[in-house]
Formats: structure tokens, C-alpha cells, sequence
């Protein structure tokens, strides 16, 4: 599987992305500056975390309409897949290329825990590595999580299988509607998430391996 | 030309004394520029000159030294070619005027002084102390600093692993904020801040400079009063977006060759930046302010000089090496501005507007700065052995202590700081050290903060070496060799001879156990002044320790892993109550000597506990401090979610025994047939020791003769205080 990260100026889970990444596939992943128009030829873009140019305005707007999103959205309609990580969520929330949006969590602050959540879907690129129902244990650390969209689309989202991880009850850290983590776009190929797996691929770092089987997943579907 | 009056001098807190010493060195009046710089060079927070003489003391050397105090940042050698830079600094004053600001500029400046060194920061670290809980601001300090200090911390992408946070009535008008940076360099990549050599362009980089924080060091150098609030205009406005282009600039800058020195703003920015790299290469500079990257109209050379706007940082670059340079800061989109060149005259020269309006000694900024050998009258420490009520319940008083505000669950706190930022934190804030994992590499960086003022103010020697040796000790608990320290003396008025002589003790209680212990001082802060209305903060020298493991596979963390281990204390136990926590919170009385400090003993114990832990021998161990070995105990099964069933060794009585806090201990977990072994090797290097219980399957804390309390029990207890307190619960009237 090739793979890259995209790098805005203010990206600051990029090495950890491009460290699990090179973990899990073997190769390095190609680092993206935000302002190349053009991406390499990958089978994988990750959006990692961080404050992509602050996120002083709402939390990935700026970098919505950067000069590389322009690309990692032909990417993403022509069936990459493209994977967004917390910050990278929120980008593309506000890029459309997932609905909804990202508000401050409920308790007006910052979170950094590890969060449970129970896989609610294994058809698609991302998940298929987990069973059906598999609690997982991820870390979270955002002060943006806290994911809304009108009941319409919410109920879509559900109905379409596409809520693909939700926190665990008692386990959500932002409020976010029907306790949703993580959704994937409708033609599946596009996966946002508040919590971090790239952060439990590595046991040393005493998290578990949580995360591992969704890098297995990927590498299985796109090698 | 403005006209220096009597009046203008003492607003710039020169006395009459200083600046007769101004004019013999200038051989005039100085301008008003001129003033200005002075009287910020000259301010206690940037000349030292209260403490410098003692400052000599401390122990500063060691083989694996490779950068002691001087430069931005204390540098060791940590193996592999690889270095790790450090320090802690205090940003107080403007923290209690605007905690969200105060807290994240400081966190900001922190992290500038270690980047600029050539390290990549991978670790911050505070000590925080706040007023009492009851105090009507202290909730929205704690809420401001937390916020300030994550705020920044977490944009930048550097996770904050620890630290910690203390509330007492004598910080109710001056909170202590202390930011410790952690960062990782190569040897052959270190950066310093001697602009040595004539003719080399001095280059400006970061964010223009506004009116932001002018005269911050001087507000920093003077007692807080009434009207404090109305100094907010000096304090600082965090950028840490900027920050994070700068650090991934300057560090992109420094993979070339084309630096000579580069030097962070911080307080007194382009003043002291500009007037210190002079110095340190014996060199001189000439600065044309018409050509630094302004965000205001109109600015006049005083203000540009004062200036503390955040995110800027001043490089002396080779010649012809300006464009290669700018390439790298367009690139992050920030300013970049040749303002100014090094001359071989030892002189600070400063040009606006075709004008010059500053010229002077480099000397006279450094050298010639006044040095103050200023009277102290030390105290006799508080002695004796308080009396206590043996009929209070040890469960019940448990309960109590871990739900006390010093003693109860940060949680509430670290949960705002992204602590795994950089996927190598190995051990998470709540534990006695935390880790984080040199990348690409099995080794381990080890850090602690640590101080208790409570006993400082006891005894200002002993408080001082009580926080040495449990930074030192934090540090051994999780398996790794303490190398080194930096030192934030927080302390009041050193005009007042008692606080003085609370500063002189300090420093040599610090210079006695850092010696003791092979743990030299590589860098710190002072910060004096910590007074509202006369009144002084408890006397918090703060360490900041780094230690290093070789191999982060092997190391202890406090959480019981198993049911069935013995529980051995390691370390001998009087029952010391004197100024302990039982007896603050369970009989309301800050009384008796603190606990006595056996340096060679304490190494001795370290070195045999660190061993197991690197031999894989154990991997369960805590430290024995605030609140004593049955809080310690308490804290290892919450952390573990594991039962323990625990008694009375030796010949204590109970409640001393429990809460006691005798220096130099240890409790460890391990197989019974492990422990077995341990304790014959204990017995011949002299260590006391006891096995005190052992591990159990009911999730229950079990007290001979005492009875039994659930761990959830106790987890209520413990993770409840600082979300109810900080949601607006009413809570006792003092601590």
C-alpha cells in the first residue's frame, strides 16, 4: 500500500501518522505539503491531527480551502480512500467531503484520555480487520470533537451503515450526537475520526494495539 | 531629547544608587532609550543580582554535562550522540493578572529557549501553585492557567506529561506558574547564543514586533499590589500557530550550516537577545530599528526596544548567507528582516530613524550590572514532634487525605493536555516520573517536578533539599538515572533580610543535595518578588529533574499489576508527622520539624531500587512522600484496580506509621519468592526494610485490625474533588 500524509503548517500528528504508517506497511509514506497542487500517486491519504493553520477560526476551515484539499478531493471522487484523523476530521467536514461538523466538546474543554468505542461496521476498507461489535480502545485529545449534524442526515448516516465507530456508553468525551466517533462517506471510501489510532499501534507506549487492525485493513484492501 | 527626572528613574525601578552607576558608566545622562534598557537589563528577573552570588553554590559540573547555566538552556549528554536540553522558568506575575495568557506565553517562551538551542521540544512538564481553594480568583486562575498552558502546549504538538499543582492561603495574590521544556538535539547540532565575530548580519525571525509586554521583566522584578490589574497591557498575547512555524523554521535553519548564534526574545526581547549574544561573543552590535518587521504605526525606538511580543527570535548568520535564510522563513510564511550587523566595539549601538538613540557597553548590560551581596537574617527552622489524637480512624482519615485538594486525582488537570502527542509518552501524568521515549530508540527520558513548600517554610534548607532528593527519587522509581536539574526559585522581596535569608538557605539546601546526589544544576530561574501587600509566597524552589533509562522495557510504573504480590516498604519508617499532610488535613495544624533528609542514604536505597528495576526484577514501585505509605499504597491499587491487604512493620505506632513522612522510601511489588531474595539483599547493604501485605483479588483496601474500604470507595473519593470544586461546589473555607 502507498500511502500519504498530508502536512499543513500547523499539522503536528503527521510523524505520528507517518510513523505507524511505516510501521504497519514497511515503506514511508509520501509527506505533502499543503500548498502542491498535485499528490502523489497513492492508494491511501491520511489528514493527521493537529491545528492545521491554528484553527483560530472554526477548526479546519482554513485548511478546507487550501490547494492541496483540491486534490485530496479529486482523489477522494475518483474512490481513494482518505483517512482523517481527529483534525483531519474536522477538514473534511468542512471540506463536504464528510457531513457535518465538529463543535467544541459539551464541557468547553480540551480532552486527552483514552476512550472505548464499539465497532458498528467492517464493510468497508477501513474496519473489515475488526468483527462486528468489537469494543476498541483508542486515545482522544481535542477540544473540537463534538460532532452534529441535522437528524435527517443523522438517521441517513444510520441508516446507511455508516456510523462506523461510536464511544462506548459513558465513554463520550465531546457530547457528540448519538455518541458517534467516526463516520465514512457515502460511496465508503472516506473515513473521519476524533480518536487517535495511530497512536495505538506501537505496545511499548502501553495504550494496546487497538489500532493496529485498521492499518491491517487498509493494507489488506489497497496492497 | 526627554528630560531624565528623579520621578522617571524610579518608575523604571532604578534606585537613586543605580543610576548614579548608569551615568559613571555612560559618562552622561543616559537618553531615554537608554533608560529603558537598563532598567530592564538591570531588573532583578534578567541581572540576578540579588542571587547571583549564591547562586555560584550550586553544583554545575559533571562528565555528562555538555551545557551548564549561562545559555538559554542546560545541555547533557545522554548517549548515542544524542543530547537532551532543558529548563523551567516562571511566568507568575503575568499569570495571576491574566491566567489564560500568562500561562500560555510562558509555556511559549519556555519551549523558545530550548528550540533555539537546536532541540526539537518533545516534553513540557509545570508546577503550579494557586491560592487557597476557598479565595474567590482561584477557581478562575486554575481554569485559565490549565486552559493557557494546553492551549499552547497541545497546538504545538509537544505533549505535556506532568507536573503538578498545590493550593495554600499564601499564594491567594501571587500564583506560581512554572513551565519546564524537555527537548532532544543532537550533539553535533547544538546551537548557542555567542554572536561571535565582526561583520555578520544580524537577522530577525518570527512575528513583527507590536507594544505587547513592555516592561513585562520589570513587572516581574517588583512587589504585586492593589493595582496589579491595571499592568495587563504588559503582559504577553500567545501566538502559538506562529510558534509551531518558527520552531519547524529555525530547526529547518539549523540542519544548514549557516548560523553563528541565534537567541530567543523573551523577557526584555530584542534588548536582551541583542545585548546578550553581544556579550557572550565578545562582540558588539549595531540594530537599525527602521528595518524590524513592526505590527504598529508610529512605534519609537523605546518601545521597539521593550518590547516582549512573542514568536520572535534574533540569528547572527554567516555573511552571504541572508538569502538562503529568508528562503527557509517565506517558505513558513514568517517575517524575516536583516536589522543589524556585529561590530568589534563591544558597544550596543541602536539607530531609529537615522538617529542614534542608544550606544553603550555591552559590558555595562552584563558585566558592570550591579551585584547585590543583600543582608539576610536566616530563621531557626520549626522543631519538635507533634502530638496526635490515636483515637482517629486510619480509614477513615485515608478517605479524608485523598480527597484533600493538594492530594487528590489531577485528572481534571491533565486531561486538558494532550499527553500523547508524538507517540512516545510511555508513562502518563499520575505516575512518580513521567517517560518519554527518545524516538527512534529504546531510551527513555525520565522527568519529575517536584518541591513541597510546606516544608521550605519550615525549614528553607531542609524544604530546599527534601525537593532535590524526591525529584531524585520520582525519577529512580521508574527505573531510570537522574542526571541533572533545573532550578525555579520562586521567593519574595530579597530586600526584606528574612526572605533573603530564605533564598540563601534554599539555594544551599538545592547546592547541598545536588552534590550529594551527583544531580547537578544545569539551569533555572529565579523569581523573586512573589509578595502582594507585603506579604510573601511559602518560600517553592521547584526542581525540575531529567534521568534517563536505558531501556524503557524495563521500567516501574505505580499501578499493582497482579494479585498475590508481597508488598515490601524499602526505606526506614519513624512515623515523622512533623509538617506532614495527615496532620494539615486530619488535625487542621501546620506544625514540627520536617522530616530529616539522610542524603547518603537516600542514594544508597535509589541506587538498589533503580537496579531491580533495570535487572527486570520489578516493575511495580512508588515513591513514599506527601501523605505517607498508606496513601502511597492506596495510589498503587486505584492505579492497578488490584486489592491490598497491608499492616503495621516494626515499631511505629499505627497512625504515624500510615501517614508519616519519613524521607528515602519506597514500596515495591513483586512475587513473594522475588521479595524473598530482595530482602537478604537489603539486609546486607544496611537498607531497612518490611514486608508490609500483599496484593489480593477483592478489589478492596484491607487494614489490619483497621478493617476494609472498597477501591471504588476510594476512587470517588480521590477523582472527586477538583471536577466538583471546579464546577462551582462550595468547598471549606481554607486548606
Amino acid at each position: 500500500m502507498k500511502s500519504a500524509v498530508i502536512v499543513f503548517p500547523a499539522s503536528n500528528c503527521d510523524r505520528d501518522a507517518a510513523v505507524a504508517l511505516k510501521q504497519m506497511t514497511g515503506n514511508a509514506p509520501h509527506m505533502v505539503w499543503h500548498q502542491d497542487k498535485d499528490l502523489p500517486d497513492v492508494d491511501l491519504i491520511v489528514l493527521p491531527g493537529g491545528f492545521s493553520y491554528g484553527d483560530y477560526l472554526r477548526s479546519g476551515a482554513m485548511a478546507s480551502q487550501s490547494a492541496v484539499m483540491r486534490a485530496v478531493k479529486a482523489h477522494a471522487e475518483k474512490g481513494g480512500a482518505v483517512l482523517g484523523i481527529c483534525n483531519g476530521f474536522q477538514v473534511l467536514t468542512e471540506s463536504h467531503l464528510l457531513p457535518g461538523a465538529l463543535m467544541r466538546n459539551a464541557e468547553l474543554k480540551f480532552v486527552c484520555r483514552p476512550v472505548t468505542m464499539t465497532v458498528e461496521e467492517t464493510q468497508n476498507v477501513f474496519t473489515r480487520k475488526y468483527s462486528n461489535g468489537q469494543n476498541v480502545t483508542f486515545p482522544v485529545a481535542h477540544g473540537d470533537g463534538n460532532y452534529v449534524a441535522d437528524e435527517e442526515t443523522l438517521d441517513r448516516l444510520e441508516g446507511e451503515g455508516r456510523v462506523v465507530f461510536r464511544y462506548a456508553p459513558g465513554h463520550n468525551p465531546n457530547g457528540s450526537a448519538r455518541n458517534i466517533a467516526g463516520i465514512l462517506s457515502e460511496k465508503r471510501n472516506v473515513l473521519g475520526l476524533m480518536p487517535h489510532p495511530e497512536r495505538v499501534v506501537d505496545p511499548l507506549l502501553g495504550g494496546g494495539t487497538d489500532g493496529r487492525a485498521l492499518f491491517e485493513s487498509l493494507i489488506e484492501t489497497l496492497s | 531629547m526627554t528630560e531624565i527626572t528623579p520621578e522617571l528613574v524610579a518608575e523604571h525601578g532604578l534606585s537613586d544608587d543605580e543610576y548614579g552607576r548608569i551615568k559613571r558608566l555612560l559618562n552622561r545622562e543616559p537618553s531615554l532609550v537608554e533608560l529603558g534598557i537598563f532598567s530592564v537589563m538591570w531588573s532583578e528577573h534578567c541581572s540576578y543580582k540579588s542571587t547571583r552570588i549564591h547562586l555560584r553554590k550550586l553544583p554545575t559540573k559533571a562528565p555528562w554535562v555538555l551545557q551548564g547555566p549561562g545559555e538559554n538552556a542546560g545541555v547533557i549528554d545522554i548517549g548515542d550522540g544524542d543530547a537532551c536540553i532543558f529548563k523551567m522558568e516562571s511566568h507568575n506575575h503575568p499569570s495571576f493578572i491574566e491566567p489564560y495568557q500568562g500561562a500560555a506565553t510562558g509555556v511559549g517562551g519556555i519551549m523558545r529557549d530550548v528550540f533555539t538551542m537546536g532541540a526539537r521540544p518533545v516534553a513540557m512538564m509545570n508546577a503550579l501553585r494557586f491560592g487557597e481553594p476557598s479565595h474567590p480568583k482561584t477557581r478562575h486562575l486554575v481554569s485559565g492557567v490549565v486552559s493557557g498552558i494546553g492551549g499552547y502546549g497541545n497546538c504545538m504538538g509537544v505533549p505535556t506529561v506532568g507536573g503538578e499543582v498545590n493550593f495554600h492561603k499564601s499564594y491567594n495574590g501571587n500564583i506560581l506558574v512554572n513551565a519546564m521544556c524537555v527537548g532532544l538535539a543532537r550533539q553535533d547540532k547544538i546551537f548557542l547564543s555567542a554572536a561571535k565575530g565582526a561583520g555578520n548580519p544580524v537577522v530577525y525571525i518570527g512575528s513583527k514586533t507590536g507594544r505587547d509586554g513592555i516592561h513585562g521583566a520589570t513587572m516581574a522584578s517588583a512587589e504585586f499590589s492593589e493595582d496589579s490589574e491595571e499592568k495587563r497591557p504588559t503582559v504577553q498575547v500567545g501566538d502559538p500557530f506562529t510558534e509551531k512555524l518558527l520552531l519547524e523554521a529555525c530547526l529547518e535553519l539549523m540542519a544548514t550550516d549557516a548560523i553563528i548564534a541565534i537567541q530567543d526574545m523573551g523577557a526584555a526581547g530584542l534588548t536582551s537577545s541583542s545585548s546578550e549574544m553581544a556579550d557572550k561573543g565578545g562582540s558588539g552590535i549595531e540594530l537599525d530599528l527602521d528595518r524590524v518587521p513592526q505590527r504598529e504605526t508610529n512605534m519609537t525606538a523605546y518601545e521597539m526596544m521593550l518590547s516582549e511580543s512573542q514568536e520572535r527570535m534574533l540569528a547572527v548568520l554567516k555573511p552571504g548567507r541572508e538569502a538562503q535564510a529568508e528562503a527557509i522563513f517565506r517558505k513558513w510564511e514568517l517575517d524575516f528582516a536583516v536589522i543589524g550587523i556585529t561590530t568589534d566595539t563591544r558597544r550596543l549601538v541602536v539607530k531609529h530613524k537615522g538617529a542614534i538613540v542608544a550606544d553603550m557597553p555591552v559590558t555595562a548590560l552584563s558585566d558592570e550590572a550591579p551585584l547585590y551581596e543583600r543582608p539576610f537574617s536566616k530563621r531557626a527552622p520549626a522543631d519538635g514532634i507533634p502530638s496526635f489524637d490515636a483515637t482517629k480512624l486510619v480509614l477513615t482519615s485515608l478517605k479524608t487525605i485523598l480527597a484533600a485538594p493538594d492530594m487528590c486525582s489531577r485528572r481534571w488537570v491533565w486531561e486538558q493536555y494532550d499527553y500523547s502527542v508524538m507517540a512516545d509518552t510511555v508513562q502518563s501524568p499520575g505516575g512518580d516520573a513521567a517517560v518519554v521515549r527518545v524516538h527512534n530508540s529504546n531510551k527513555g527520558l525520565a522527568i519529575s517536578t517536584d518541591v513541597s513548600p510546606r516544608y521550605c517554610k519550615a525549614d528553607p534548607s531542609l524544604g530546599a533539599k527534601q525537593a532535590v532528593v524526591e525529584a531524585w527519587r520520582n525519577i529512580t522509581a521508574v527505573g531510570a538515572t537522574p542526571l541533572a536539574v533545573t532550578d525555579n526559585l520562586n521567593f519574595g522581596n530579597p530586600q526584606k533580610p528574612e526572605i533573603m535569608g530564605e533564598i540563601v538557605a534554599g539555594i544551599e539546601g538545592v547546592a547541598e543535595a545536588c552534590r550529594a546526589l551527583d544531580f547537578p544544576v544545569i539551569g533555572g530561574n529565579c523569581s523573586l518578588y512573589n509578595e502582594t501587600n507585603g506579604e510573601a509566597i511559602l518560600p517553592t524552589p521547584a526542581i525540575g529533574g531529567v534521568g534517563l533509562i536505558k531501556d524503557v522495557r524495563r521500567m516501574a510504573t505505580i499501578a499493582i499489576k497482579r494479585e498475590g504480590d508481597a508488598i515490601m516498604l524499602v526505606g526506614d519508617t519513624k512515623g515523622h508527622l512533623g509538617q506532614s499532610i495527615y496532620l494539615r488535613e486530619i488535625e487542621g495544624r501546620e506544625e514540627g520539624a520536617c522530616p530529616p533528609v539522610d542524603l547518603a542514604m537516600e542514594k544508597r536505597t535509589g541506587d538498589f531500587v533503580r537496579r531491580l528495576i533495570e535487572d527486570a526484577r520489578v516493575d511495580t514501585v512508588h515513591d513514599v512522600s506527601d501523605g505517607g505509605v498508606l496513601v502511597a499504597v492506596a495510589e498503587m491499587a486505584l492505579a492497578g484496580d488490584v486489592g491490598v491487604e497491608i499492616g503495621v512493620a516494626g515499631t511505629a505506632e499505627t497512625i504515624p506509621f500510615f501517614f508519616g513522612e519519613d524521607q528515602g522510601r519506597y514500596v515495591l511489588a513483586a512475587s513473594p519468592d522475588v521479595i524473598d531474595r530482595i530482602e537478604s539483599e537489603l539486609r546486607e547493604i544496611g537498607v531497612v526494610h518490611a514486608i508490609i501485605g500483599r496484593t489480593t483479588k477483592e478489589k478492596v483496601l484491607h487494614i489490619e485490625r483497621e478493617g476494609a474500604v472498597a477501591l471504588s470507595t476510594l476512587r470517588t473519593a480521590h477523582e472527586g474533588w477538583f471536577p466538583r470544586y471546579m464546577a462551582g461546589e462550595a468547598i471549606p473555607a481554607s486548606n
